[in-house]
């Protein structure tokens, strides 16, 4: 099979602009997930909310890439690439700041037992005893990289190059909401009970969706996140008594 | 104001309207009437806007009881309506009068939908009254539930018209992603040479495609970056049937995609019925982008095209209310309430 076009080789220079679907436009700063790519495109999709490009109805971000919806009443791909272009080539987003108004979160997490099972399994791949697992993750903060997949849901990283384990080969049948688990130097917290290919090995009391709180969404991109290790009984009465799972922010930034 | 009361409701009876734009980066698809242009359908039957919140009912059934009178409209999947003894017309709109129970069955797949004067109410959350079944907004509605209706400012009844035709499968148009030239240019070729049908399984997030011979799979051990993803994307999985995302879709997947749907053919996708036929085409973006606004306009235009019924003693309500023969009728008319 021939190398696959950019922006999917494997080094990347300059970001890429592409169509996506009928009325979006995708553009990749990395085929790889990179601290540099991912900042970059915190970065670019803050500045394309920012500066308000004539039908452009909705901005996101993913890992490494920013999607652009467009209002096709307004405009098309062909239109809006002239000032992409331009906004990319204001400055070089690989060297970005993070977002303004970012948020140190602390978050209480069981880590193995019968609610987070995989604790075991998943340190043995990265080489390290449970108890050296559980110190490395909670030794300091997590980035949340992007939103995604379902509602407001992070991924956070990234965890050192010995927690470059796969997804296992089946699927978990169904994890709970509010846990955590591992894979590819990542953390997903998950937000929903799902089936998933990652490890298990953490769980939080940390609702991240409510629909009917003010915000509703816990956590925002460019937010870190730092896990701090509780037991079963200390989990449960901070579920019983909080909707936020005990998760408290600062400012940092 | 008027109520509707739910009496029996088959699975993947849900409230839905336009969704909730705008969430995404947040994680949250936006949901709505898996297809929206029956919305639009019903909103030209009442004569009132297409923001409205309906009925959407999954190949399923549905009977209920209108407190008060009220208008109604049915559209999308055509199913067998029954109103007080009579046929009701689908694509049409009818009056209903207070007490009336309708009774709604025998839908060939697809979704169906209940429109009514002035909307359904419920509580707004993120700006919209549709349920999002996989991000735990809203429920499955339950035989028993009660739901209020909006203010109706009234309008025509007893008129139809004739749908977009999509139900019964056909050609799906699509561009290319950012990752269809990663496909083998045979296997594109014999994507779209292939007949494929809907796997039963299929919900409100996506459709999985059943074909026969080999899959669709990449050989490589390709790794793609998880990337935002949009409704009409077809996912090609790790068993090679393709996945064409839905209204209720994850925001962000790394499977590759060989081609999106276009939005305006995606009606003809989730109203095919089981078995009938689908075959996929690429075509030019430019193409594709004209098409959409060729559609957009149609539907603007949409409410031209509604006509008075023309009455058949086949769907004539009430058939035993008419006075066929003089002193011959249902014999409770008296009892009745007026409207």
């Amino acid at each position: 099979m021939s190398l696959p076009p950019e922006p999917y080789g494997p080094e990347q220079a300059a970001p890429v602009i592409h169509a996506m679907g009928v009325d979006g436009v995708l553009v990749s700063f990395g085929a790889r997930l990179s601290e540099r790519a991912n900042r970059a495109a915190l970065a670019f999709s803050a500045a394309v909310s920012e500066a308000g490009l004539h039908g452009v109805a909705e901005v996101a971000t993913s890992l490494a890439s920013v999607y652009l919806r467009l209002d096709l009443g307004q405009t098309e791909q062909e239109k809006i690439s002239a000032p992409l272009r331009a906004l990319l080539g204001a400055r070089d987003w690989f060297q970005a700041d993070l977002p303004l108004g970012r948020r140190l979160w602390r978050v209480p997490a069981v880590f193995g037992t019968e609610i987070a099972p995989q604790l075991d399994e998943a340190a043995a791949l990265a080489g390290l005893t449970p108890a050296e697992a559980v110190a490395e993750i909670c030794s300091a903060p997590l980035r949340v990289q992007t939103i995604g997949f379902a509602r407001g849901q992070p991924y956070l990283g990234e965890l050192p190059p010995h927690w470059d384990i796969p997804r296992q080969t089946g699927l978990s049948p169904q994890v709970p909401e509010g846990a955590l688990a591992v894979a590819i130097r990542q953390m997903v917290l998950f937000s929903v009970n799902t089936p998933t290919g990652w490890r298990h090995l953490g769980q939080t009391a940390v609702r991240l969706f409510r629909p009917d709180a003010p915000e509703p969404f816990l956590l925002r991109p460019g937010d870190d996140v730092l896990f701090q290790p509780v037991t079963r009984a200390e989990l449960e009465n901070i579920r019983a008594r909080d909707p936020q799972g005990g998760a408290i922010a600062e400012r940092v930034g | 104001m008027a109520e509707i009361l739910l009496h029996r409701v088959g699975p993947g009876v849900t409230l839905q309207d336009q969704g909730r734009a705008g969430y995404l980066a947040q994680g949250l698809s936006r949901g709505g009437a898996a297809d929206r242009l029956a919305l639009v359908e019903g909103a030209a039957l009442l004569g009132q806007d297409a923001g409205f919140a309906a009925l959407e009912i999954a190949a399923s059934y549905l009977a209920l009881e209108v407190s008060g009178s009220c208008r109604i409209a049915l559209t999308g999947a055509p199913m067998r309506a029954f109103c007080e003894g009579g046929v009701l017309a689908w694509q049409a709109s009818h009056a209903l009068a207070p007490g009336a129970r309708l009774e709604l069955s025998g839908a060939l797949g697809g979704y169906s939908y209940v429109h009514f004067g002035g909307g359904v109410d419920a509580p707004v959350i993120l700006g919209a009254r549709s349920a999002h079944l996989a991000a735990g907004i809203g429920r499955m509605l339950r035989a028993g539930d009660r739901l209020r209706l909006g203010a109706d400012h009234g309008g025509r009844v007893d008129h139809g018209f004739t749908p977009q035709a999509r139900f019964s499968g056909g050609l799906l148009r699509m561009v290319e992603t950012p990752q269809t030239q990663l496909f083998p240019a045979q296997q594109l070729a014999r994507f779209t040479e292939t007949v494929f049908c809907k796997d039963m399984r299929g919900n409100r997030m996506g459709q999985r495609l059943l074909s026969e011979g080999a899959g669709f799979a990449l050989t490589s051990g390709l790794s793609i970056l998880s990337e935002s993803i949009v409704p009409g994307d077809i996912q090609i999985t790790g068993d090679g049937a393709p996945f064409v995302l839905l209204a209720e879709c994850q925001t962000t997947g790394g499977y590759p995609r060989i081609g999106t749907v276009l939005p305006c053919d995606l009606p003809r996708l989730v109203q095919a019925p089981a078995g009938a036929e689908l075959r996929f085409a690429f075509i030019p973006l430019q193409e594709a982008i004209a098409a959409e606004r060729a559609e957009a306009a149609r539907r603007a235009g949409l409410r031209g095209g509604v006509r008075p019924l023309i009455r058949t003693l086949h769907d004539m309500r009430e058939l035993l209310a008419y006075q066929w023969i003089s002193g011959a009728t249902a014999g409770d008319e008296l009892d009745r309430e007026q409207p």
